[in-house]
């Protein structure tokens, strides 16, 4: 996955816009004679280009392509289908109802686990204490890597019989040893340790960014007000990095939603593990090729992430302007 | 959790009065909850690691929960050679490579139109361009492998006949994918350079596409490094676009190809783990070799200009 972006920088060349204050206002196009002019077009032109036909146009594709029923052959197969896909899918669909729980308990373990140990490594790393750029180092690494591998590492700590886990239980080779990938039960919680594992790297760096453009005048007023560290916290710090604590929100709802790649090198999203995102792919390359339900799947998972997505945007953009 | 939940107790101390005291003597709390963490942390990859230095044969003698046996590099050099990985390691190169210059390319482009100039719907482009790379890439999969499909092309160019099984498709999904975030971050830090700079060299005269190349980008050089850096890390662990769209083993990148060596060398944890390890050797490489520029791009903000 190529993960969630979102703000590696953004986040921090936020502070840079009080110099935008200064900066002045954009020259009017207007201004620029016709060379220029067709210059500036070129250069807005292919890249709207590249995102029209590979991003915009898809979306569209895929909203058209989930009122119909269409093998993925000719073209001229294409029939209309009505609403009878999302009918097939909320009505009929055995793995769907499992997945959008299994959705929901993603990212409430991301939100009140995951993104917590992030907040609170950060908290503690962001003082004066020794050895602090190694145990960063220590808790970034997991980010670095991708979420596949992420999912292999952990298989080598979970197998049931050569595993590292079942091994310090002592249950390794006994019938008690637990198949924490194949046990439908337990695999989505043993899949969420993993991602945990390397979301909290991610969103410990993120808030240390965050802590960093804190104003320390701010710390130093309310202990001079007597306030308990805890007190400083929660009532003065963590409320001044509002625009990271909504990018952090944002970042873990839509890694909540993109969650993919883990399930299926796992066992493909299936057996405890499905996802939405992981259905939509197993319609569209499994057997059936049923193309309609796999893009009623998606318009849905689309509906939902524009929540987020809106929700960021309006908040960074209304800034801007 | 519980260790989570009592921890912020340990960190009391008045920030403001406590700056000139030595660091440490009021850190014990801290210091014993981040070393249970980074060794629970460390765990996974120690793990993976040594499973990879030893071989087969000592596992097979002493089992796998042992540190008993010959260590040495057999399954790195099985998993590289006969196991394919070096040629799925050629594969991500030439898809990595191409993708980041590309993505860059477009992106500043678009951006120094967007942060450079006002006009019509440059915020509502940026917001689209924004937007784009947020979705779950999921949701384009049918419409872009069925589009891909319908694609055709020359067979001197794919043996498929059309977009699928080729790098180009893999290539052409990923800049497009990225060119989002890179523009946003891009023109977040175009808009924060002073509007002098272009206006004086727009008096002598120089076009559009001059102030672009010589004034504005080599400006960018540090938030350019950055993402460049960034984006490498963030191709080269793509998993998906690649599943999507080759089907022929010999052409997938390494992020997506070392999912065969599961299947295709059933239970060798130790082969599996030596490919785990080669796959994350480029990325911390890069990591490290670049740790100047990511820090950078990390804290550009940070001193307030």
């Amino acid at each position: 996955m190529s993960d969630l972006p979102l703000v590696g920088l953004p986040a921090d060349t936020r502070p840079k816009r009080t110099v935008t204050a200064s900066a002045g206002k954009s020259r009017k196009v207007r201004r620029l004679n016709g060379r220029d002019k067709l210059v500036l077009g070129f250069m807005v032109g292919i890249p709207t280009l590249i995102q029209a036909v590979f991003i915009w146009i898809p979306m569209l594709l895929s909203v058209a392509l989930s009122f119909t029923r269409w093998n993925g052959l000719a073209l001229s197969d294409i029939k209309s289908n009505g609403l009878q896909n999302y009918k097939f899918v909320v009505q009929d669909y055995p793995p769907f109802w499992p997945a959008v729980q299994h959705n929901i308990i993603w990212l409430a373990f991301l939100a009140l686990v995951a993104t917590p140990i992030g907040l609170l490594l950060a908290v503690l790393l962001d003082q004066k204490i020794k050895g602090s750029r190694i145990y960063q180092s220590i808790f970034f690494t997991p980010v670095m890597l991708s979420l596949v591998l992420v999912g292999i590492i952990w298989q080598l700590m979970y197998e049931k019989d050569n595993g590292l886990i079942n091994n310090l239980l002592r249950t390794a080779n006994t019938p008690h040893a637990i198949d924490w990938y194949g046990n439908s039960s337990i695999n989505l919680w043993a899949a969420l340790v993993a991602a945990t594992w390397r979301h909290a790297g991610y969103i410990m760096v993120l808030y240390l960014a965050g802590l960093k453009g804190v104003d320390p005048s701010l710390k130093e007023a309310a202990a001079i007000d007597g306030a308990t560290a805890s007190q400083t916290f929660f009532r003065v710090v963590f409320p001044a990095m509002r625009p990271i604590n909504i990018v952090v929100v944002v970042i873990t709802i839509i890694e909540a939603l993109r969650a993919f790649d883990i399930v299926y090198i796992i066992n493909r999203g299936t057996n405890g593990l499905e996802l939405i995102s992981a259905l939509i792919v197993q319609n569209l390359v499994g057997e059936g090729q049923v193309i309609g339900v796999g893009s009623a799947l998606s318009v849905m998972l689309l509906v939902i992430s524009l929540v987020p997505i809106t929700i960021y945007l309006v908040r960074t953009f209304k800034k801007v302007d | 959790m519980s260790a989570a939940l009592t921890t912020p107790k340990d960190v009391q101390h008045p920030i403001g009065s406590d700056r000139g005291a030595p660091a440490g003597k009021r850190h014990y709390g801290t210091h014993i909850f981040l070393i249970t963490m980074a060794i629970v942390w460390l765990t996974p990859l120690v793990w993976t690691v040594l499973t990879a230095l030893r071989p087969k044969s000592a596992v097979d003698k002493h089992g796998y929960f042992s540190l008993k046996g010959a260590y040495n590099f057999d399954n790195f050099s099985k998993a590289w050679r006969q196991a394919g990985l070096q040629k799925y390691f050629i594969n991500s190169l030439i898809i990595t490579v191409p993708t980041v210059i590309l993505t860059i390319f477009f992106a500043s482009m678009m951006a120094f139109a967007v942060s450079r100039f006002t006009w019509r719907f440059n915020i509502t482009l940026l917001v689209m361009f924004t937007a784009g790379n947020l979705l779950p890439p999921q949701i384009l999969a049918a419409p872009l492998f069925e589009m891909f499909k319908h694609t055709p092309l020359p067979y001197s160019v794919s043996d498929s006949g059309d977009l699928l099984n080729t790098y180009y498709s893999v290539i052409l999904v990923d800049t497009a994918f990225q060119i989002g975030f890179c523009t946003f971050v891009l023109s977040n830090y175009m808009k924060a350079l002073p509007e002098d700079l272009t206006e004086a060299a727009m008096v002598d005269g120089a076009g559009v596409w001059r102030q672009y190349v010589s004034i504005i980008l080599p400006l960018c050089r540090p938030a350019v490094a950055a993402l460049a850096t960034l984006e490498t890390i963030f191709i080269y662990n793509d998993f998906f676009w690649p599943l999507l769209f080759i089907q022929n083993g010999d052409r997938l990148p390494i992020t997506t190809g070392i999912k065969n060596l599961q299947g295709q060398f059933f239970q060798d944890y130790n082969l599996i783990a030596a490919g785990a390890t080669i796959t994350v050797i480029p990325t911390l490489v890069v990591y490290i070799a670049l740790q100047r520029h990511f820090v950078a791009g990390l804290t550009l903000g940070a001193s307030k200009g």
